[in-house]
């Protein structure tokens, strides 16, 4: 086998073995009852994701999933266990409308995948027209190499706009559920009056 | 978290890099992947891991949520504002080729600046984010 051959085999399996770790951590994620098992899990799907993006060459995507799924969300989620405790409630009672659901949206998933075009294909509607498009002007137009920031800030520069409204919009939303002056230091009981008057009102 | 002392020295290490990485993003976003919502939740995770080995109340002495609110909003009020600009300046909104002569300069400025503001809103809204969950846990343990 020449050098070529294997890095081709190696490609081959590397494209296999990463979504069927995908999904065996996908399954575990649900099945594992612990919470904080089933968040290292989640962690570790976002990392697997990460690397398929990084083979699918979109590495501005697969940073951010590494960043955001990995990184912070995994943050949030033991915040999220810190404050309702470790262990899952078990399945609820009733199994048959959730499980008809997941049955009809993913014989509707497969059934949409069959009209995608295969990937990497030159003539579909994406890659012929509009990608051809920014692949040429965008560097020209803009001035920036990267296409994906100037399509991202630029182009579809609405669209960021709206998605930073989102993170802005989720960050109030978290303040106003989770107390709105969350500054710690105001909630230290020193040995002020005020908490000897609470203990007062409690007994 | 003070019984990690391998825990506090790697993290009091790699902090500074992890800032200078987070801004090398922000700021290289246009040559290489990443720009300001990447350079924001990694700059975030920094601040998150100090938070977690040196306390909540250290961090906030520091980072105050009031200044973060200012800059979470202030993010999207600078991304919102570089669009205002360029119609007073006799564009569309957020057409940054109007804001300078040349219309390439202007895209490279009108990105520098919205990547700016995205960066700002996304990095404060995750630290606020992570603020508000760690100081219900944190009353909680008081209580």
């Amino acid at each position: 086998m020449t050098l070529a051959e294997v890095s081709h085999n190696l490609e081959g399996m590397i494209n296999l073995a990463l979504p069927a770790l995908l999904v065996l951590t996908a399954a575990a994620a649900i099945f594992i009852r612990n919470l904080m098992a089933a968040t290292a899990l989640l962690g570790i799907f976002s990392l697997l994701m990460a690397l398929i993006y990084l083979l699918l060459a979109a590495p501005d995507v697969a940073i951010t999933e590494a960043a955001v799924g990995a990184g912070v969300s995994t943050v949030f989620l033991l915040g999220a266990i810190s404050i309702c405790g470790m262990r899952d409630g078990g399945p609820s009672s009733n199994l048959l409308v959730p499980l008809v659901v997941i049955i009809v949206s993913t014989a509707a998933l497969f059934y949409a995948s069959f009209d995608m075009p295969v990937f990497g294909d030159g003539t579909a509607p994406a890659n012929a027209h509009l990608g051809a498009y920014f692949i040429h002007v965008a560097p020209m137009e803009t001035g920036i190499p990267n296409a994906v920031t100037s399509i991202l800030a630029s182009y579809r520069g609405y669209d960021t706009l709206g998605e930073t409204c989102v993170v802005f919009t989720a960050a109030v939303a978290c303040m106003l559920l989770l107390g709105k002056d969350e500054n710690v230091e105001e909630h230290q009981p020193p040995d002020t009056e005020e908490t000897s008057a609470t203990e007062e009102r409690r007994s | 978290m003070k019984q990690h002392s391998v825990l506090r020295i790697i993290t009091k290490i790699f902090t500074p890099f992890i800032l200078m990485f987070a801004l090398y993003v922000q700021l290289h976003g246009e040559y290489s992947p990443g720009g300001g919502f990447q350079a924001g939740i990694i700059l975030a995770a920094a601040v998150i891991l100090y938070s977690m080995l040196f306390g909540l109340t250290h961090t906030q002495r520091r980072l105050s949520p009031a200044m973060l609110r200012l800059l979470c909003a202030g993010g999207v009020l600078l991304y919102a504002g570089v669009g205002v600009a360029a119609m007073l300046l006799g564009g569309n909104f957020l057409d940054y080729d109007v804001l300078a002569e040349d219309p390439v300069e202007g895209q490279k400025l009108g990105i520098l600046l919205i990547e700016l503001g995205v960066g700002l809103t996304v990095c404060s809204a995750m630290i606020l984010i992570f603020y508000s969950f760690a100081g219900v846990a944190f009353r909680g343990e008081q209580e």
